[in-house]
């Protein structure tokens, strides 16, 4: 028999994924500007 | 929701560190910058350009969370700050500060890639101005806080500025000047109509030490050096008329609102009308006063090539 989950699990839950989520889009648009900024440097470098 | 973060150790939502960053402090804070960078002679790349504003940003973010994480016990005695995340237990100090640490070094180490170590070197400066000078050594010693502390807000058009093209100039240097000298008018018409909340803390504003008197003056005292900045690139020719004649009138209404502050005698808030009058304008006045730079600087390339 397993208990039924608790209200402070499942917003526990909730915001552990939301915040994953968030960091995950974060460090994506991170690296895609550091390509972005590596690609218009080297074009202004040229 | 508040009940169970006090007695849960809930991870943090991403609202919470959104604010604090202090988005809307940001917001005058990048306008500035980006109008710095694009007043600035030359065209810097749009990729650039944009994390080079981005980085102002997340800069002014880091610091502004570094504020919040060093003044909770303050925040929590003043009504206008009781509700943010870290007095009200919505978020944990560690965090906090980890967030702010991460986002003031991400900004600085963006900013060198992206632009120059010139315009880094400023933006951590500004950080650390912020953080430690203003928010560590002076806001609880000295009611001189806003009056050295302000630099820290008067950073981003120069670093704009020195982001676009490498160097210091004149211009950027009178914008900086510019909004060194707006910030007290600004918070100490603020701090008079909040007075008893910075009483309550214990933060010694001017008008908590020195009274509303002397404040109002002071306000009109500062409002004359800061219009001479504002106005003064015009007749020095670093800018044109559209500049010119913008700023030489807001400045005049701004003097105006900043006397009509010190005529008024009123000790309470519901009586503080110039001075509530004074705080909304300041904030228009440096909208308007940063996008007719730009706007100038856009139609006199475009008229004379």
């Amino acid at each position: 028999m397993t208990d039924a989950p608790r209200p402070e699990d499942e917003i526990v839950r909730a915001r552990q994924k939301s915040g994953a989520r968030v960091t995950a889009w974060v460090l994506g648009a991170f690296i895609v500007l550091v390509f972005l900024i590596t690609i218009a440097k080297m074009m202004v470098n040229q | 929701m508040t009940s169970l973060t006090a007695t849960h150790d809930l991870p943090a939502d991403w609202r919470d560190l959104f604010a604090l960053t202090k988005p809307r402090v940001m917001t005058l804070v990048v306008f500035t910058g980006l109008c710095g960078l694009l007043a600035a002679p030359g065209a810097m790349n749009p990729i650039l350009a944009f994390a080079s504003v981005l980085c102002i940003a997340l800069g002014a973010g880091g610091a502004g969370a570094l504020n919040m994480w060093y003044e909770a016990d303050l925040d929590a005695q003043m009504k206008r700050t009781a509700n943010r995340p870290l007095p009200t237990g919505r978020l944990n100090r560690q965090t906090a500060l980890h967030f702010a640490v991460g986002l003031s070094a991400a900004s600085v180490i963006l900013m060198d890639l992206a632009a120059n170590h010139l315009a880094a070197s400023i933006l951590a400066f500004s950080i650390f101005f912020y953080a430690v000078v203003y928010t560590v050594w002076l806001k609880r010693r000295t009611p001189q806080n806003i009056v050295i502390g302000g630099a820290a807000g008067a950073f981003p058009p120069l670093i704009g500025w020195v982001a676009a093209t490498g160097e210091l100039a004149l211009l950027p240097v009178l914008l900086f000047l510019l909004i060194f000298l707006w910030t007290p008018p600004h918070f100490w018409a603020l701090s008079l109509f909040v007075r008893s909340d910075y009483a309550a803390a214990g933060v010694p504003m001017l008008p908590v030490v020195a009274g509303p008197r002397v404040t109002r003056r002071q306000i009109a005292l500062y409002s004359l050096p800061m219009a001479a900045a504002a106005i003064a690139p015009w007749p020095l020719g670093l800018t044109g008329a559209i500049y010119g004649v913008t700023a030489a009138a807001l400045s005049a209404f701004f003097v105006f609102l900043s006397f009509a502050v010190m005529a008024n005698t009123a000790t309470e808030p519901a009586g503080m009308r110039p001075e509530k009058r004074l705080f909304a304008f300041s904030i228009v006045y440096l909208f308007v006063l940063f996008g007719a730079l730009v706007l100038d600087r856009y139609i006199s390339a475009f008229t004379f090539g």
